[in-house]
């Protein structure tokens, strides 16, 4: 993985610590090509991973990608499935049955009904099959080297002990899309017990990872220690904690620590990619030195 | 170890036994929904034991406590065999659909001296907390008025319908949405007594409310307005604002964000004088296990905690969620007069 990754919740209008810059940021990514345009500037600052949501309006960025073959083919976009949002409206409004019916791909849900047949466990894989294939289809035709499961589902998965369908997934991953699978969670000691727990060894893990320790469930100290003591290919995310620290101080912190594969951030101005670029370089040069 | 089962296993019900799953000083004992494809799943692949009639799984598992995410139209009967069987009960929010099935179920529970919660969450948000402080403390002098704001995408077209789009089963953005904004307006300002006015609108249901636009007022006689909002396609997702304007300042706070503006230098530190903005992650507290927001797994904390005494069974009981219920009864009663 790169060392850098450049986030897309700025142009989703998510944002942890302020409802209202979400809408500000809402507003300025209304058109599919400000979004490229400012995954373009990424890629002039040397940034050459997206790691994004399978949110509709990534569709169309990938369209406009596709476009232009020769621009992004060492352009890679490492996929987060699902956008949860997306489910758990659904879920309000019609309950997980009618979700799954309305989402899982052609007929495969109503004939496991009409014909009464019996649950066997394969039916519920091959319908996390599908679902996944579902969200990979925007993808075609681009790199995609990782694909993640978003923290909510991982998290759901953990909280409720299914560990084997993480490993089915982990396995799916690799056999049918050829990639890397990949984890966003809130819970990375925790998760990481629960991998090695079914055979995955050294697994991509993508957790918040900052000074405050802000979202470092468990502590941050049992963070710091999972990182020296144990074997995980660790993405920070949140470096900035929100905004809280500032920049300097925060990217000091995330590049002092052993173990960090790679940051992941978002930003929608020049200024606030390069600077942010531009802080990793430096501390990583003087870890480098000292 | 407290012993734990869930009765109802949609949205909320599997969101609050994935916290639980992974608490400490839990052990859940049992899991009962009548949906086949639920059971199923969480019996192949979870280690809960899994039941499909609720009843069957208290007998056998002899649980210390329940959560109730059932239906809210099931909500009166469950809890009251729950609270006859010496259990402590956390159930879902809206508490009940009558208010005195409601009154019943407060005096029962007291006369059992069980542990009772209600899913109101927001008050385990760090930035509610932090205006309730400011509020309490008079930090901004005599409240005068409130606005009490929440939208959301839940239904943006018209599509086909569930017990959400049922009245008489829990359904409509009165019960759904506005519950919280009352629930929280109740904590942080005064219980709302009167209803002067309200207006429960459809946008895309066809038999509740996607909107509810109302005018209340405090037993103290703080006046405010409720206005929420559940077809709004403009959010991503649901989000709650409560503004309360005092005497001596004024708090816009939601779940991110609290802004305070103080009218003199004399305010509570270390605010100043002037516009203070504060962001959730200055009070968040740390939680064991992360899902969706720390408020979920700190209110579950709590009643656990509750139960085992190490901490007062004040916050969202029966009796607060009992006050929101009978503020929710009189906007129905006043509606479109």
């Amino acid at each position: 993985m790169d060392r850098i990754l450049f986030g897309d919740n700025q142009f989703f209008g998510v944002n942890h610590v302020s409802d209202e810059k979400s809408r500000a940021q809402a507003i300025k990514f209304k058109e599919d090509k400000t979004i490229l345009k400012t995954i373009d500037i990424a890629i002039e600052e040397g940034i050459n991973t997206f790691m994004c949501t399978t949110h509709d309006r990534i569709a169309n960025v990938c369209d406009l990608i596709r476009l232009k073959p020769d621009q992004y083919k060492n352009f890679n976009i490492y996929p987060c499935m699902p956008y949860a949002h997306k489910y758990a409206n659904a879920v309000t409004e019609l309950g997980i049955v009618g979700t799954l019916k309305q989402y899982v791909p052609g007929n495969f849900f109503g004939s496991l009904f009409k014909g009464g047949m019996a649950f066997v466990s394969k039916d519920y894989m091959s319908m996390m099959e599908l679902l996944i294939d579902a969200e990979m289809k925007m993808f075609k035709g681009i790199n995609v080297p990782v694909i993640f499961i978003q923290n909510v589902l991982t998290d759901l998965l953990m909280g409720l002990g299914m560990k084997d369908i993480l490993k089915e997934y982990h396995e799916y991953i690799i056999k049918k899309h050829n990639a890397e699978p990949g984890y966003i969670t809130m819970n990375m000691p925790k998760l990481l017990d629960m991998l090695e727990s079914v055979g995955i060894k050294n697994p991509i893990i993508c957790s918040s990872i900052n000074k405050d320790g802000f979202r470092m469930s468990g502590g941050k100290d049992l963070y710091e220690y999972t990182l020296k003591t144990r074997q995980v290919r660790a993405i920070a995310m949140q470096v900035l904690s929100g905004g809280a620290t500032p920049a300097k101080e925060a990217i000091e912190y995330v590049c002092g620590l052993p173990n960090i594969e790679s940051i992941l951030f978002g930003a929608s101005s020049r200024g606030n990619i390069h600077e942010t670029v531009s802080l990793i370089h430096q501390f990583d040069q003087q870890k480098k030195i000292s | 170890m407290t012993r734990v089962a869930l009765i109802g296993a949609g949205k909320m019900g599997i969101s609050h036994l994935a916290i639980l799953g992974a608490h400490p000083d839990v052990q859940v004992v049992g899991v009962a929904d009548t949906s086949k494809i639920v059971t199923d799943v969480l019996g192949k692949y979870s280690n809960f034991e899994c039941f499909a009639d609720y009843q069957k799984m208290l007998d056998k598992t002899k649980p210390d406590a329940v959560f109730v995410a059932a239906p809210t139209k099931y909500h009166g009967t469950i809890v009251k065999e729950l609270l006859n069987k010496g259990i402590h009960v956390f159930v879902e929010k809206p508490f009940c659909l009558s208010v005195n099935e409601g009154a019943e179920l407060v005096a029962l529970s007291k006369q059992k001296k069980l542990v009772t919660q209600v899913g109101y969450h927001n008050k385990f948000i760090g930035t509610f907390e932090e205006a309730k402080k400011i509020v309490s403390s008079g930090g901004i002098g005599e409240i005068e008025h409130f606005l009490g704001e929440a939208y959301g995408p839940v239904v943006v077209r018209k599509k086909q319908e569930t017990w959400r789009s049922k009245p008489e089963e829990g359904g409509g953005c009165l019960l759904d949405y506005a519950s919280h904004v009352i629930d929280l307006l109740n904590y942080l300002v005064a219980p709302i007594d009167k209803v002067h006015g309200a207006m429960l609108k459809s946008i895309y249901s066809g038999n509740v409310e996607d909107a509810v636009y109302a005018l209340l007022e405090t037993g103290n006689k703080i006046s405010g307005v409720l206005q929420v909002n559940w077809s709004d396609e403009t959010y991503r997702k649901m989000s709650t604002t409560i503004t309360i304007i005092g005497s001596k300042g004024k708090i816009i706070c939601d779940a991110t964000e609290i802004k305070i503006y103080f009218k003199e230098a004399d305010c509570p530190a270390p605010y100043t004088k002037g516009w203070n903005i504060k962001h959730i992650n200055d009070f968040a507290e740390e939680v064991a296990f992360y899902l969706r927001g720390e408020e979920y797994s700190a209110q579950v904390d709590y009643f656990i905690k509750a139960i085992q005494g190490s901490v007062p069974n004040t916050k969202n009981n029966f009796e607060s969620a009992w006050l929101t219920d009978s503020v929710i009864d009189k906007i129905k009663n006043k509606k479109n007069n």
